[in-house]
């Protein structure tokens, strides 16, 4: 790239041609106020708050869309930017509904800090979206659209996500974003527009009302709580700290501290699902059956496959998700151990997901009318609840979460991370098929927050052809590949959210590429410090093995379930 | 020799008829000059702001010479596809009469479907690519980035019209100007394009006996001017509407302007949707908070997307001062 020098703020800067202003504002800890600017998206400079001037020109520019020119001299603050700012600011703030105690950004509101540092009226005009509607997609996400700002985020994402289900109409005369009533596009529950809102807009459903009560244990009851790998290396940042650090005994700490009564690890149900998973991959690749095989732990990919590809649903790997097999273990085999009734076993799973609320009113996951999971919150509530009591995650002491089933393998924790699904499959699957450990026990080429990862792996003289997708519109692209050729790959792994459950829809926000690089970072660091690497290896799912699913009926009842094409809706 | 179409153009100083006023042999240089496997040239029929209805009478009456304006402009830039985006309106009216001009010519024609401003031409574009009608952000610019991301020279009909006068040498520096309002002798007129507003309406006999002012440019983004102050050309689009002083209520005039720019506005830029909005609003209110206008005005000349949101405190500024509402 050619070197340009500029000077911002009389601040003299070398940089490329090609950059936005913003890109080299925020590269040099400049800052320039945004709202509608994402990392993840194009740039479509709706907002208008990222005003600059440039000397020498005469009207203002936006920062997010104007390119750098050698010579270039950019000043970033002045008494016309300040107007300019706030008057937008202002009218920005007139079509938002304020509800700052119930808000997804419970730190960092950007809205709010610049109301202040612009000296913004809340009061100038009357909300103009006061009695808009918010609308409810099936029990994982709400939009209030009283809060809306439109920028458009959230139609583009979903866009990208190869759903577009959320669009544009036009209400009296100003184009809103509203779901769409096409009877061929439905929501999948990513909540991917959650994370793209600037101004939370979107919310997990139950988030701040009711999430609550779920952690309030009700008499008689066995209150157990399991949380997904990806939680524990982003929920530190709703408490100020580096994404990428390990809460995990923070959390189980956290949540003794409020009374659950027993804290288990979801990434002990990823040993589960890994090896009920490769036990029916090995199956299909040996008999060459239903291939390729898709993952299926990713709801809103399933939902994606059950609505908008059903002809792929035979592919879908039937064993079931981590948390669901965690739950159904914990409501027959632990409760029998326990002597308890399954009934009064309440399990709550804290997933970085909006999906996993779907995926629990799967009537199909039941265990003889039972359901393994009776409540999902979202790693954004399980905060709030701490926070609303007082708990501070960054001072608490950790404590290790309870057994039989809070030491998972390696292998289960980097579950949370855009090709850690495949890794830990492989993990297993090559010690089976050739007796040795899969080389370093590290899959390199499925890492990393690229969108298609593609690899082959030699599996004792069988070459297995794999992808990794993150992110719906790119596993869209590799159906496609599919469909022109059914060879292609055996393997593919799809996780809804940009760089997996890590970029879950239930984590915490604003939620960029480095944030969610930093968040898979720490779980492959957790993982190289575990002593059991491989699924097959954790003793704790050895003991259940051995001492329950050998009643084949019974494995298949927990480990296993079924998918079948849906209708629309939301 | 004879002198290719662009140095034609160059000399004959033509400049974009539909407002913008760019010179139209630079534009065309540049799309003959811009690198693409298609390049597509497209005439910009979308004329739909109140009191501007010269294309419509170039079309009544020389639809040939726009189609061979069309023709040299496919010509000259090596464009083998050519669109003609035209609103509801004048595809039912003149949809059948151009089909039997364009004949076997690779024109085709497109009926604009919202109601939305596509004056500006990224958002024409976007429109004909059915998508949400929109402008696009700048650079790249049509020339180089147009239809399909390829290179697009867009042209207003009465532009198409010069230069086909041009390229037969008979081209007399002349414009359309549509002249409606308060007057007795509305209609489409070509009249000596560097014309004073004020020989314009005399030489028209539409020159009002009563005490008036006049909007040019358009019946909603134009600027205000007084009797007195007629003494420059017209500008922009050429249209002229003349308003009876004593009987219009400026009140109710901008009511009518701010209910334009709220229904034909795209809505993606905040200064501008909410702006606009809010000074519809208050004009509802019967207010005028100069204060909260003047706020209103500077957010959206400074900070709005496209030329259409700068522009839209051009008529409420110039009537406001002027009047000394």
């Amino acid at each position: 790239m050619k070197k340009i020098d500029i000077i911002i703020d009389n601040k003299k800067i070398t940089t490329e041609i090609g950059k936005t202003i913003l890109e080299v504002a925020k590269e040099n800890d400049i800052e320039i106020p945004s709202l509608c600017w994402h990392p993840d998206l194009d740039v479509k400079a709706t907002c208008r708050v990222c005003v600059i001037e440039v000397k020498g020109k005469n009207c203002l520019f936006t920062a997010c869309s104007t390119k750098v020119e050698e010579g270039m001299e950019i000043i970033t603050d002045s008494p016309k930017i300040r107007k300019a700012r706030k008057i937008n600011l202002e009218l920005i703030i007139s079509q938002h509904r304020e509800e700052c105690g119930d808000c997804v950004y419970s730190l960092g509101c950007e809205l709010l800090k610049m109301a202040k540092e612009y000296d913004a009226d809340f009061q100038k005009y009357e909300d103009r979206r006061k009695d808009f509607p918010a609308y409810r997609f099936g029990p994982s996400v709400l939009f209030d659209s009283s809060k809306c700002i439109n920028c458009r985020n959230c139609v583009e994402v979903c866009e990208k996500q190869g759903v577009g289900f959320l669009e544009l109409e036009e209400k009296d005369n100003i184009w809103e974003v509203v779901p769409s009533k096409d009877p061929k596009k439905d929501c999948i529950y990513c909540g991917q527009c959650l994370t793209h809102c600037p101004v939370g807009a979107f919310e997990a459903i139950g988030e701040f009302e009711g999430s609550e009560n779920v952690l309030i244990k009700e008499k008689g009851k066995t209150l157990v709580v399991q949380f997904a790998p990806a939680v524990r290396v982003a929920i530190g940042e709703e408490f100020g700290m580096e994404p990428g650090e390990d809460c995990t005994e923070k959390i189980a700490a956290g949540l003794k501290q409020l009374g659950v009564d027993c804290v288990f690890d979801v990434c002990v149900g990823a040993d589960f699902t890994t090896n009920a998973e490769v036990e029916e991959c090995v199956e299909c690749i040996t008999k060459n059956k239903n291939l390729p095989v898709l993952t299926s732990c990713c709801p809103a990919w399933v939902k994606y496959i059950e609505f908008y590809e059903p002809e792929f649903i035979k592919n879908l790997t039937t064993a079931r998700s981590p948390h669901i097999i965690l739950g159904g273990v914990l409501k027959t085999y632990w409760a029998k151990q326990q002597n308890k009734k399954p009934e009064d076993i309440v399990v709550v799973s804290v997933m970085p997901c909006t999906a996993k609320k779907y995926e629990i009113t799967r009537k199909e996951l039941e265990i003889d009318g039972m359901k393994p999971v009776d409540f999902v919150l979202t790693t954004r509530e399980l905060a709030f609840i701490f926070k609303r009591h007082g708990i501070d995650l960054k001072k608490i002491k950790g404590v290790p979460c309870d057994n039989p089933f809070g030491d998972p393998s390696g292998a289960g924790i980097i579950y949370g991370a855009s090709g850690g699904v495949l890794e830990s499959a492989i993990r297993t699957a090559y010690k089976k098929l050739t007796g040795n450990d899969f080389p370093g026990l590290k899959f390199e080429a499925v890492r990393g927050m690229e969108g298609i990862k593609k690899a082959e792996v030699d599996m004792g003289g069988r070459i297995i052809k794999i992808a990794v997708c993150n992110g719906v519109g790119n596993a869209k692209k590799i159906l496609e590949e599919v469909k022109k050729n059914p060879d292609a790959y055996q393997y593919i792994e799809v996780m809804a959210c940009p760089g997996g459950c890590i970029g879950g829809g239930g984590q915490p926000v604003p939620m960029t590429p480095e944030i969610r690089a930093k968040r898979a970072k720490g779980l492959y660091k957790i993982d190289v410090n575990k002593r059991v690497r491989k699924a097959e290896d954790n003793p704790q799912i050895q003991k259940v093995y051995k001492e329950f699913f050998s009643d084949k009926e019974v494995y298949e009842k927990i480990c296993y379930t079924k998918f079948s094409q849906k209708e629309k809706e939301n | 020799m004879e002198m290719n179409i662009i140095e034609k153009l160059k000399i004959a100083e033509l400049k974009g008829r539909g407002g913008a006023a760019y010179p139209t042999w630079m534009k065309w240089n540049l799309v003959k000059e811009a690198q693409g496997e298609k390049k597509y040239v497209v005439c910009n029929a979308s004329e739909g702001e109140p009191g501007v209805f010269k294309d419509k009478y170039i079309f009544e009456h020389y639809s040939e010479e726009v189609i061979n304006g069309m023709q040299l402009a496919m010509e000259t830039v090596s464009a083998e596809e050519a669109y003609i985006f035209l609103n509801k309106e004048y595809f039912e009216l003149f949809g059948d009469k151009l089909k039997k001009i364009i004949k076997h010519l690779n024109i085709k024609l497109f009926k604009k479907q919202g109601h939305y401003l596509s004056g500006e031409e990224t958002t024409l574009l976007n429109e004909l690519e059915w998508k949400r009608p929109e402008p696009r952000l700048k650079p790249p610019y049509p020339v180089t980035n147009g239809l399909f991301d390829y290179p697009t020279l867009v042209n207003n009909v009465e532009t198409f019209y010069c230069v086909s006068k041009i390229d037969k040498d008979e081209y007399k520096k002349t414009r359309f100007y549509s002249i409606s309002g308060d007057v007795k002798n509305s209609g489409v007129f070509e009249l000596v394009e560097d014309w004073p507003i004020k020989k314009v309406l005399e030489e028209t006999k539409n020159w009002p006996k009563i005490d008036f002012f006049v909007q040019v440019d358009g019946g909603a983004s134009g600027e205000i001017f007084l009797p007195e102050e007629l003494d420059c050309p017209a500008r922009g689009n050429g249209a002229i509407i003349v308003y009876d002083k004593k009987m219009t209520d400026p009140m109710q005039l901008m009511r009518k302007w701010a209910e334009f720019f709220v229904k034909n506005n795209c809505d993606k830029c905040t200064p501008c949707r909410e702006g606009v909005y809010r000074l519809k609003e208050m004009l509802d209110q019967d207010k005028l908070d100069k204060k909260i206008m003047e706020e209103l005005f500077f957010a959206m000349e400074e900070t709005a997307f496209c030329p259409l949101g700068k522009g839209v405190s051009r008529p409420f500024k110039s009537l406001i001062e002027k009047l000394k509402l």
